[in-house]
């Protein structure tokens, strides 16, 4: 493996890392402040990649980027108001099922509004060309800003991979939201009533806060976090009806490999999982490979031969299940959980 | 166990419906929606042994029927190749034990935990054989599935199970007996720890039962069901494909167990029934019909948590006090202002959906024998207006309704306790 190679995939691990991240600190965070689980979380992200396109045709993306994560978290606090908070007193399963239930109201809107194919949605025109690439030289390795430079052509054997400045300004979006959530959480008085409302709600509402409300806040202000991801994730892949269910499950597993309800957990969970998954994919070997080099013989004829020759890169899209169950296995509570079950 | 005539005319009454359906609907289409009922019942009841019986919600619970059709499909090809020497009708089992076998290997993680996080991992189980089918293709033979025949080896008594009707039958003995064995597990000791589990689990411990073995008792328990289910549609439909042990079908089990009521044991045969008439039926009608389904699904988790049978349940209860007859005019006007809404709302959905996908046919479509453009603001502003008023209308009557409603459960409790005074 080069050291080229090497530091895309990392980059490229980390981006999809954090993109998950801002997804699951949304989900997580409404699951240990209300014990909800959103089920419709991804849904509120595809809704935000589809908002953010609509208001990118009119007014631009900038304005997509700064508008549709409100307008989501306003309807995301709105369901929270009509619906969820109906249920509440039936139970948490109940809860989940009605966000399961929204989970299939949503993706059917969209593909009334915006049709079943997929939208074509950009990343603004600044932003579409490399940040910097990396020169592999075969006796050196440098950066350069910007397209790459000449010396890519001149040179025989020189290899030069670029790195998106989009994918860049979704990393630096990511960081920013942690930061600001962190601070938010910890450093303000809305931050200490949100955290207070959480363990002991009874006081909270005797001293004259409107629990529910600030209920109705931090779901709205989780989704409106889904709908940052959304615009951010949308823009960077596909915007699709199906991009909801890609990444649903997928969340799911990274807050409970974080353990349930822990934003550090989730963090380093989807980090971890991106930077893997990156490493994975870009591997064809397989198992039966490595268990050659420990000199054993692996032939088409070995039993369970399917399983051997299976590749790395198939194997990335099973990694977080995967993983899901071997902690569940050994460290039930998650990677920083403090509760189980 | 107290075998009563009402037990005896309730259980009589099913198989005679099982019986005699196939022979009053005679169309094949019927024959083969009757034989998915059959299927579906006995994959709703397995699936609510964990969700209104055990308290478990399962977002993957369609990996046991799944790769139960996945060895029934294999297992009935080395029977057409004369490798395996196994009447048809047994096939099922075999599906049923591997259904069984799988939920020993993969509930033992997941019934480590209740509750949401038990959701969760189902979910992520669920995703993991998913894509997994994808991944051996050897086994789930990748896109195309698995084909087979199920007119293998010798016919018995001349039953070779080419026709549907043969199929249907032998369903149907599948469905009554699994219905019954199902019930029978409600009864055991096993089925009411169960019970007891998903009341209060904290108490169940303090008893000195461990939660998590009577979960992964009653998990393997509804893969066995689950895995039948599985063989019977590979038997059903000659066919069996990765999408059988996907998330969509995990979720229809989950929504429409549901729908039918997870309260009560005969909930999950309502919901059945009402899976594969809008599998069949409503997909054929609209679109948008997952839409329909999604706000009936989220309206009845908020006002109805029971599901359909505990609503007639609570209806045969105002009934058996004799004050159903004032509430009749109610259900009437809401039925009609309900019907209203839906088909207002429908027609701006469906010309939505005809300017997507029909555009080279012009804006000019048939709706309900109306005709609409779906370009022209005078079709648009009707159908909001229509719906407008309707929604208005329903809210009201909802509400004089709810009113009515909750006096008359009033003037019941009221009853009761002066009967029971009167008896004292």
């Amino acid at each position: 493996m080069d050291a080229s190679y090497f530091l895309i995939s990392l980059l490229n691990g980390l981006s999809v890392g954090l993109l998950l991240f801002m997804l699951a600190s949304g989900l997580t965070l409404i699951f240990s402040m209300m014990g909800v689980l959103n089920f419709a979380h991804a849904s509120f992200y595809m809704l935000g990649a589809y908002v953010a396109y609509s208001i990118t045709q009119v007014i631009g993306f900038w304005w997509g980027l700064l508008l549709a994560p409100p307008l989501v978290g306003v309807l995301g606090a709105l369901f929270e108001r009509h619906a969820l908070r109906r249920v509440h007193k039936f139970g948490h399963v109940p809860e989940l099922l009605i966000t399961f239930g929204l989970s299939y109201i949503i993706l059917e809107l969209v593909q009334i509004i915006w049709g079943r194919q997929a939208v074509n949605f950009l990343p603004p025109e600044s932003l579409r060309g490399p940040l910097f690439t990396i020169v592999d030289l075969p006796d050196s390795l440098s950066f350069a800003w910007g397209a790459p430079p000449e010396v890519c052509k001149a040179v025989a054997g020189a290899v030069c991979t670029q790195f998106p400045a989009f994918r860049a300004f979704g990393m630096a979006v990511a960081v920013g939201m942690l930061v600001a959530i962190w601070l938010l959480l910890t450093r303000t008085r809305i931050g200490l009533v949100i955290q207070a409302a959480l363990t002991h709600p009874e006081m909270v509402e005797s001293l004259g806060h409107n629990v529910p409300r600030v209920f109705m806040g931090v779901f709205g202000g989780g989704t409106a976090l889904a709908a940052l991801a959304g615009v951010i994730g949308g823009a960077l892949r596909v915007t699709e009806p199906s991009m909801a269910l890609a990444v649903g499950a997928v969340v799911f597993a990274v807050i409970v490999i974080g353990g349930m309800g822990s934003l550090a957990g989730a963090f380093v969970a989807s980090v971890g999982l991106g930077v893997i998954e990156s490493f994975a994919v870009g591997s064809d070997r397989s198992i039966g490979d490595g268990l050659r080099a420990l000199g054993m013989a692996v032939t088409p004829d070995t039993f369970g031969y399917a399983v051997w020759a299976v590749k790395m890169s198939q194997v990335a899209a099973i990694l977080p299940y995967l993983l899901l169950v071997l902690i569940l296995i050994f460290r039930p509570k998650g990677l920083f959980g403090t509760r189980e079950g | 166990m107290n075998l009563n005539r009402g037990r005896w005319l309730v259980w009589g009454g099913y198989a005679a419906v099982m019986i005699v359906a196939p022979l009053l609907f005679t169309t094949s289409l019927s024959h083969t929606m009757l034989s998915q009922m059959g299927i579906a019942i006995i994959a709703c009841l397995a699936y609510n042994m964990l969700l209104g019986q055990g308290g478990m919600l399962s977002f993957g619970h369609a990996v046991y029927s799944g790769l139960g059709a996945f060895f029934a499909i294999h297992t009935l090809n080395l029977v057409s190749n004369g490798q395996l020497a196994l009447p048809v009708s047994l096939v099922p089992l075999v599906a049923g034990f591997f259904g069984g076998l799988f939920a020993v290997l993969l509930g033992y993680v997941t019934t480590k935990k209740a509750g949401t996080p038990f959701a969760m991992i189902t979910l992520g189980v669920g995703e993991l054989v998913w894509a997994m089918s994808l991944m051996f293709p050897g086994f789930f033979g990748g896109e195309g599935g698995i084909n087979g025949n199920r007119v293998a080896g010798q016919p018995f008594l001349g039953i070779s199970f080419g026709p549907q009707i043969q199929l249907y039958y032998l369903i149907a003995a599948y469905t009554f007996v699994c219905t019954a064995l199902m019930f029978a597990f409600t009864r055991t000791p096993l089925g009411r720890m169960l019970n007891a589990v998903r009341d209060n689990p904290e108490r169940v411990e303090f008893v000195g039962y461990s939660t998590q073995i009577v979960r992964y008792l009653a998990f393997i328990a509804s893969g066995f069901f689950m895995g039948i289910s599985g063989g019977l549609a590979a038997l059903n439909f000659e066919i069996v494909t990765a999408e059988v042990v996907s998330a969509t079908r995990s979720g229809a089990f989950l929504l429409f167990t549901f729908l039918g009521g997870a309260t009560f044991f005969f909930g999950p045969i309502i919901g059945a029934v009402l899976m594969v008439l809008a599998l069949v039926l409503l997909s054929e009608l609209t679109l948008a019909w997952l839409l329909w389904l999604g706000l009936v699904f989220t309206f009845m988790v908020m006002y109805a948590p029971g599901g359909i049978s505990s609503l007639i349940m609570m209806n045969l209860r105002v009934a058996s006090f004799g004050r159903l007859k004032p509430l009749l005019p109610h259900y009437a006007a809401l039925a009609v202002v309900g019907l209203l809404v839906v088909l207002s709302a429908g027609a701006m959905i469906e010309m939505v959906y005809h300017l997507q996908l029909n555009e080279a046919l012009g804006p000019k479509m048939k709706y309900l024998g109306i005709a609409l453009d779906a370009k022209s603001a005078g079709s648009w502003l009707s159908a909001a207006l229509v719906t407008a008023v309707a929604v208005v209308a329903f809210e009201w009557l909802r509400r004089r309704f709810a009113r009515d409603w909750n006096r008359t459960q009033e003037e019941i409790a009221a009853e009761i306790q002066r009967r029971e005074a009167a008896a004292a």
